[in-house]
């Protein structure tokens, strides 16, 4: 689905969001109430001009004492590799982005990531990962790690790295394999009414980082929740 | 106390914590003993150790009881995987939930490769982590100085940090080196050029643009020095934190977007003789430093 068809069907009661490049920024309506939309797409690497932007209008959403949801929906590469960007310190600007978005969340406006195309390494996690909920369309890709970087690094052949993938879903790209780890709550239906998938959504209350528990759950993450609650009951003590 | 110095970028995870907590302080949370391993090594035939590469405890620093974690780069470069991101979230939840400061050495290369999607989230996990920790009115401290410097996801979550130290060998990115030149070619970024390597991401340069906050020797003693400094101030992250961040970033790239090399910067900084920077010993380094360099403050 392209953005603007996602927000008709996101939206069908109208939404005023308007691009700049491969950013969106607006704002759309439910039954519920107004929804604040932002948007990484296109495909687009996510460096420091495209962070800052995102991360001032989520402040500016902060700012606003409406308690309103924010979309954020999701389409790029990983993040901008260059000497310009790391120069000026991208690790800043990507964690500034996601400390707005978890600002936001703690003042009340739920953060839901939608994730309809790709997403990789650091530009995923300042974005959909640094959402309170992360839903995701049939078709999204997101990748960690391309499986031929894996295998010049491990030094394993594709085919080898393809059926070990088979096994566990850890380590390859996927939207599945994201899926199974607990880093997606939902992945929604196409050919419903995504207004309705977001109002259902929106209805239900999120309790905490609940990530490692869904992917115990599903067994693709099978230690991490157990050792992270062991060392909060022994270290709060 | 020892008049012999010790390097930080030597030691390992556990000399590291034996140098900055009160002698006999520490208490580890999940040690070795329980050979709490990572369970997706054995698919690659790789050797696992009994700590996932993460020291976790509690520790007092001159008196003041601290959470502390090391990453020990000589395990898969320090990279995150499942239970050593694990260890690192348990240890923050209760940070937030006992009201305790944190300390975590840095000395990482990102997410662990062989077992990506976990470790992707884990940092996730982590960040949350840290700033929920931080909005609670927890000091989150970083410091970086070791051989795999702080790169990938270890270098998002150093940017969650309240207060950062690094020492010249700390360098700091998302994207390594080699990554960025295998994808954009030598032209680009030349990672065997060491010498642009290190002023382009090391603690100097981020010491001078303001990603890092206080510059320190290479040496065990500065770090504990400082950490017991940064743990003695306000602690702070809410919306006038992250406006100040926000236009402080923004100022960055206003002043500094042209600029195509790091010397480029510090002269911009108003330093006379950029060149002479990356040969410059600490101490005359860190009173330069002061003199011209951008700083965060409360905006971090």
């Amino acid at each position: 689905m392209t953005p603007a068809e996602i927000l008709d069907s996101l939206f069908p009661a109208g939404h005023a969001v308007t691009a700049e490049i491969d950013l969106l920024f607006g704002r759309g309506m439910l039954e519920s109430g107004t929804v604040h939309v932002i948007g990484a797409t296109g495909r687009a690497p996510i460096g420091i001009d495209q962070a800052i932007r995102l991360s001032a209008a989520v402040l500016e959403i902060t700012s606003i004492d409406d308690a309103a949801p924010i979309l954020f929906l999701v389409d790029t590469a990983s993040q901008r590799m260059s000497r310009r960007d790391e120069l000026l310190g991208l690790s800043e600007y990507l964690a500034h982005l996601a400390k707005s978005l978890l600002l936001a969340e703690a003042r009340g406006h739920r953060t839901i990531g939608l994730l309809y195309g790709g997403s990789a390494a650091g530009a995923f996690i300042a974005t959909a990962l640094a959402c309170g909920t992360l839903v995701a369309l049939p078709g999204a890709h997101p990748e960690v790690m391309d499986l031929p970087s894996m295998a010049r690094v491990t030094k394993l052949p594709i085919p080898v790295l393809e059926e070990k993938a088979k096994a566990t879903p850890v380590f390859a790209p996927g939207l599945d394999n994201l899926v199974r780890v607990g880093g997606i709550a939902e992945v929604w239906d196409a050919g419903r009414s995504l207004s309705e998938q977001l109002t259902a959504l929106l209805a239900t209350p999120r309790a905490g980082d609940d990530r490692a528990t869904f992917g115990s759950a599903q067994h693709g993450r099978t230690k991490a929740a157990a050792v992270a609650s062991e060392i909060l009951a022994v270290a709060g003590r | 106390m020892s008049n012999t110095r010790q390097s930080w970028y030597e030691a390992g995870a556990r000399e590291r914590i034996a140098a900055l907590v009160d002698p006999a302080s520490f208490a580890e949370f999940i040690g070795p003993e329980r050979r709490e391993i990572s369970p997706h090594l054995s698919i690659f035939d790789l050797p696992t150790q009994f700590d996932d590469g993460i020291v976790v405890g509690c520790g007092a620093i001159g008196g003041t009881p601290v959470f502390v974690a090391a990453q020990e780069g000589r395990f898969m470069g320090g990279a995150v995987g499942e239970v050593h991101g694990a260890k690192l979230t348990g240890l923050l939840r209760a940070a937030k939930a006992v009201a305790r400061d944190v300390v975590i050495a840095f000395d990482t290369g990102g997410v662990r490769l062989q077992e990506a999607n976990a470790g992707e989230i884990a940092i996730a996990e982590i960040m949350r982590g840290v700033v929920e920790a931080r909005m609670a009115g927890v000091r989150v401290v970083g410091l970086i100085g070791g051989r795999a410097g702080c790169y990938g996801g270890g270098g998002l979550i150093a940017g969650c940090c309240s207060t950062l130290i690094v020492s010249e060998q700390g360098r700091i990115s998302v994207t390594g080196p080699e990554v960025i030149e295998t994808n954009k070619g030598v032209e680009e970024f030349d990672s065997r050029d060491r010498s642009f390597v290190w002023r382009t991401m090391g603690g100097k340069h981020r010491t001078l643009i303001g990603g890092a906050d206080v510059f320190v020797e290479d040496d065990t003693m500065a770090f504990r020095d400082a950490t017991r400094a940064a743990l003695a101030r306000a602690p702070k992250l809410d919306g006038n934190t992250l406006a100040a961040e926000q236009a402080r970033l923004e100022r960055r790239i206003t002043r500094f977007g042209e600029a195509s090399d790091a010397t480029d910067i510090w002269q911009l900084l108003g330093i006379d003789d950029p060149w002479a920077i990356p040969d410059m010993p600490a101490t005359g380094f860190a009173t330069l430093a002061d003199t011209y360099r951008e700083r965060a403050d409360d905006a971090r």
